[in-house]
């Protein structure tokens, strides 16, 4: 239902921990990308295609001014919702994967109606 | 004045080398649902309580280390032993609602087991208002999306 969607996207684009990083600097406010490159090891062109694709995920936006490109968190509730569903879907595919792990147990069920034991 | 609500559906399907009545036991004793439902997020559970039956409640309080309080309550709509159970089910953080859900688990014997289908349609509320709040909230989410994605990857 929802191949191909943002979300995939979305979920992409944070998947990464320099790109997570970004998106966390940026809640405080908009910076140019030197700004951004500047607690990293990575060269400017490299953080400048980190910004790219989370521009592409819509997580955030950038606009050249003069000579500086500066970066922002797309404030719009639809990104933050995006941002929970990703959440809200993984969290389910880990609840079904424990719920096979207590599954792959051995039983300790007493079968109601007899069928096991 | 308030903002629209978004709508978004998902379904994950697995297939668990087990009959459908062990399934079915896991999703309707309350010892077993806490286990893989509540626990196991890095979570604190506060409280869990169910009460498996057709308008019965399933009651979560929870919060991540450090992080908001959360809540998840559910009601049954309908149950059919073995094969399918119905639910409706909000989610608050921080006392704001999130979003309210309705989730079916169908489960299917197969040859190497059961397959268990579980589809949700969800309505994404987000009850925060204002820009202030709006940024506390992009944060938490933000925070809480990457401690899921680095455990779980």
């Amino acid at each position: 239902m929802l191949q191909h969607s943002p979300l995939d996207r979305v979920f992409h684009a944070l998947a990464d921990p320099t790109r997570r990083a970004i998106a966390e600097r940026l809640v405080a406010g908009p910076v140019s990308v030197s700004e951004l490159a500047a607690p990293f090891s990575f060269t400017l062109s490299a953080i400048g295609q980190h910004v790219h694709l989370l521009e592409s995920s819509g997580i955030v936006r950038s606009a050249k001014l003069g000579r500086v490109r500066r970066v922002e968190l797309v404030p719009e509730r639809l990104a933050l919702a995006e941002r929970w569903f990703v959440t809200h879907r993984a969290r389910w595919e880990r609840r079904l994967d424990r719920l096979g792990l207590l599954l792959a147990e051995p039983s300790d069920d007493q079968d109601p109606r007899g069928g096991q034991r | 004045m308030s903002l629209p609500v978004i709508h978004r559906g998902f379904a994950i399907e697995r297939i668990y080398p087990t009959t459908p009545a062990r399934v079915f036991r896991a999703l309707s004793d309350p010892q077993k649902k806490r286990r893989w439902f509540a626990e196991g997020e890095g979570f604190e559970v506060e409280s869990y309580t169910l009460d498996f039956r057709v308008g019965g409640f399933e009651r979560t309080r929870f919060r991540p280390t450090g992080g908001p309080p959360m809540t998840t309550d559910a009601v049954y709509l309908d149950i059919a032993a073995d094969e399918r159970v119905v639910f409706a089910y909000a989610m608050t953080v921080g006392g704001a609602p999130m979003s309210s859900s309705l989730g079916t688990m169908e489960l299917t014997p197969t040859a190497s087991g059961t397959r268990l289908l579980f589809t949700e349609h969800t309505a994404f509320v987000d009850g925060q208002d204002g820009s202030e709040g709006r940024r506390e909230g992009s944060l938490g989410l933000l925070e809480a999306l990457a401690k899921e994605l680095e455990t779980h990857g």
